[in-house]
């Protein structure tokens, strides 16, 4: 689900062209944009206090031939919500679950994980190495 | 008092047409786009998220656009917006200490557990106006990469706390008040303030801020960390009842550590002033840090004098929304108040001229 | 298994809420409504539909029967509570819970009283019930099949603790009429 909330619905479509076709369905509630507010922990680790708010999309979906799909993702787009909540109606049947993982969920997942491995790098090469006293001996 | 005045319809409809205008420019220039705004000015978008406490980049940089760059306008929109929207619950708090870093700097240890990361930062340029940005430019060369640090990077607060030196926060778990629902009543809660400062104005905050370290409020602080990357946002929808992850937002925090000389159930150690905001948004981070600290005199047994010690005096004044309301409505016609003040101050004339 | 709420949300909830005004507005006049959910049991589709129209976050709902907890707080996101004497809104499906057990509000604050949905079997125009006061210009005939024996007593009581007291939301099939509490009431 984490995957599939940071992925953008041109993504998620994309893959679905590699996947077998999902099964038809029907709207049960959304798609809809709302707020979620964010909380954070005062002092880092202390009590929960109110950061301010978040837009959260979220949809709802039951397969044709049953089965329940909920999403909530971050943003306003609607579509990437819908397909959200689809795959997760999709995901759970025992069917489609593992060509669905293969054809969606790893891929984006993979793209993910480089993504944020590319951006821990260029963190890496901002750190300080400091020259002291201690180590410019050795 | 006010009046209600008619006939202005025309005027007005032509002032938001010439606005319309003036926003667009020259028109033989390439109009900005929002994604433009978003990518390109992105440290207005975080200011706009942190201050319309409203955590959305698109809707920010809209927002700066339609309002010409002006940031407290664009907060405001942004504001409006948001009370469009149905709210679908509150996510679990999110864990800094697990925060995916881009930038983690302590000024109290140089060298610390995952070491000090500079981050995407303007500290160390020169503020030289660089007229390179000025002109055509080729493309710029992706940053360098080195290989990451898998070494975990624990809070500061947490290394001085293990030790027995920072003071511990309380745990607290009483449901904290929302303002956005709840008018603040005060003596409101620490809770409480730093929803009002995460979404305070940070010109507002930073005065504050610095107030407290020219005397006004004897704070004797050090930049414990900052830090600012991504955080995971979860939250427990009521269909599932289980958490599920709703993306990834960026803030930035700030631990600022303060001297604490005890009490009598307490020894002498370090206390902390917390800033969290939505964003890239170091110096408000820092800011709203102090200030924390200085609404913690009370809490912490120590005199309370000084500006940024008053709650009322802080979080009245803070949220450049409500302040740009009351500033800006003494535009509004005051024809019949100020027809009352004539009248008084001829009558006072004539009298003293009798 | 949760079915559907309105088709479309947003729309669908406006003109609903254009019905339950006017109907508020004209005490017993009968409103069909114009947009109905996929309503579940016990629930009939207008009881449905104002919940959905009229219940948020900030209002907690009690329901004397609990099988459609679930599809209210889905579509609704209200809490559902357990005790109907402090909520904003509440629903009978079976057998209507006295007026005086439900919120009356306040003197400073009569708008903080209860509204009462009751699923009823029938409303009819034209016949039963005389009904007076403000909205009605010179008198409203309504039937009502399915309220308790004592009923008129009740809203007798319900009417002396004016401007306090509780107003009520009849819904029968895709039908609505509604009796404020201004409304007097007298047997046809």
């Amino acid at each position: 689900m984490g995957v599939l909330a940071r992925a953008t619905a041109g993504q998620i479509a994309a893959r679905l062209e590699h996947a077998p076709a999902l099964p038809p369905h029907r709207r049960l509630r959304g798609p809809e944009a709302g707020l979620v507010m964010v909380r954070g922990r005062q002092g880092g680790d202390g009590g929960p206090f109110n950061l301010g708010e978040m837009t959260v999309t979220r949809c709802s979906v039951r397969l044709e031939e049953g089965g329940l799909g909920h999403a909530y993702v971050a943003g306003r787009d609607l579509r990437q919500a819908e397909l959200a909540a689809l795959l997760d109606a999709a995901l759970q049947l025992p069917a489609l679950r593992g060509a669905l993982m293969a054809a969606v969920v790893e891929p984006l997942a993979a793209m993910q994980a480089a993504a944020v491995a590319t951006l821990a790098r260029k963190a890496a090469a901002t750190k300080v190495e400091f020259f002291t006293m201690a180590n410019m001996r050795s | 008092m006010y009046v209600a005045v008619k006939g202005g319809e025309r005027a007005i409809g032509n002032a938001h047409a010439w606005l319309d205008e003036t926003r667009r420019g020259d028109p033989a220039l390439p109009e900005l786009s929002v994604q433009q705004v978003e990518q390109q000015l992105g440290l207005a978008v975080d200011r706009v998220m942190a201050e319309g406490s409203c955590h959305d980049r698109g809707l920010a940089a809209l927002a700066v656009k339609q309002a010409k760059g002006d940031l407290i306008e664009a907060a405001f929109l942004l504001r409006a917006y948001r009370t469009t929207l149905a709210r679908f619950g509150t996510s679990e708090p999110v864990e800094t200490g697990a925060m995916r870093i881009q930038r983690r700097i302590s000024a109290t240890y140089k060298d610390l557990p995952g070491g000090q990361v500079l981050g995407p930062t303007f500290d160390y340029t020169h503020r030289l106006l660089d007229f390179a940005l000025a002109a055509e430019r080729e493309a710029v060369p992706p940053a360098a990469e080195a290989e990451a640090d898998p070494t975990p990077m624990p809070r500061v607060t947490e290394l001085l706390a293990r030790e027995g030196l920072m003071r511990r926060e309380p745990a607290d778990t009483t449901e904290p008040p929302d303002l956005t629902r709840e008018p603040m009543r005060f003596p409101t809660s620490r809770a409480g303030w730093l929803q009002a400062l995460a979404r305070g104005d940070e010109g507002f905050l930073l005065g504050l801020g610095y107030s407290t370290q020219r005397g006004y409020g004897n704070s004797h602080p050090f930049a414990g960390e900052i830090r600012m990357g991504e955080v995971t946002v979860e939250f427990t929808p009521p269909e599932l009842g289980f958490a599920i992850e709703l993306g990834e937002i960026t803030v930035t925090e700030c631990q600022m550590v303060n001297q604490f000389a005890g009490s009598k159930s307490e020894p002498p150690q370090f206390t902390r002033g917390y800033g969290l905001v939505f964003g890239h948004g170091e110096r408000k981070a820092m800011a709203m840090a102090l200030v924390d600290r200085g609404l913690r005199a009370e809490e912490l047994g120590e005199p309370a004098e000084a500006p940024a010690q008053s709650q009322e005096f802080v979080l009245y004044h803070c949220d450049n929304v409500e302040a740009t309301g009351f500033v800006e409505h003494l535009k509004l016609p005051h024809y019949v108040d100020f027809q009352s003040e004539l009248e008084k101050i001829r009558t006072l004339r004539k009298g003293g001229g009798a | 298994m949760i079915t559907a709420g309105f088709n479309d949300p947003v729309l669908d909830s406006q003109r609903c809420f254009r019905a339950v005004l006017d109907a508020m507005s004209r005490p017993g006049r009968i409103h069909r409504l114009p947009a109905l959910p996929e309503a579940p049991a016990p629930l009939n589709p207008a009881a449905a539909a104002v919940l959905l129209t009229l219940v948020d976050a900030d209002t907690p709902v009690w329901l004397d029967q609990p099988e459609a907890a679930d599809w209210l707080r889905f579509h609704a996101g209200c809490p559902v509570a357990a005790e109907p004497g402090a909520v904003p809104f509440a629903l009978a499906a079976g057998a209507m819970p006295a007026l005086a057990s439900l919120c009356q509000g306040s003197e400073e604050e009569p708008h903080l009283a209860a509204t009462l949905l009751v699923q009823v079997a029938a409303l009819r125009a034209g016949q039963g019930w005389r009904l007076a006061g403000p909205g009605i210009e010179h008198e409203h005939r309504l039937e009502v099949v399915g309220l308790p024996a004592d009923f008129l007593a009740q809203w007798a009581a319900n009417q002396a603790r004016f401007p306090r007291g509780v107003d009520l939301v009849l819904c029968a099939g895709d039908q609505l009429a509604c009796l404020p509490r201004s409304v007097q009431i007298t047997e046809g």
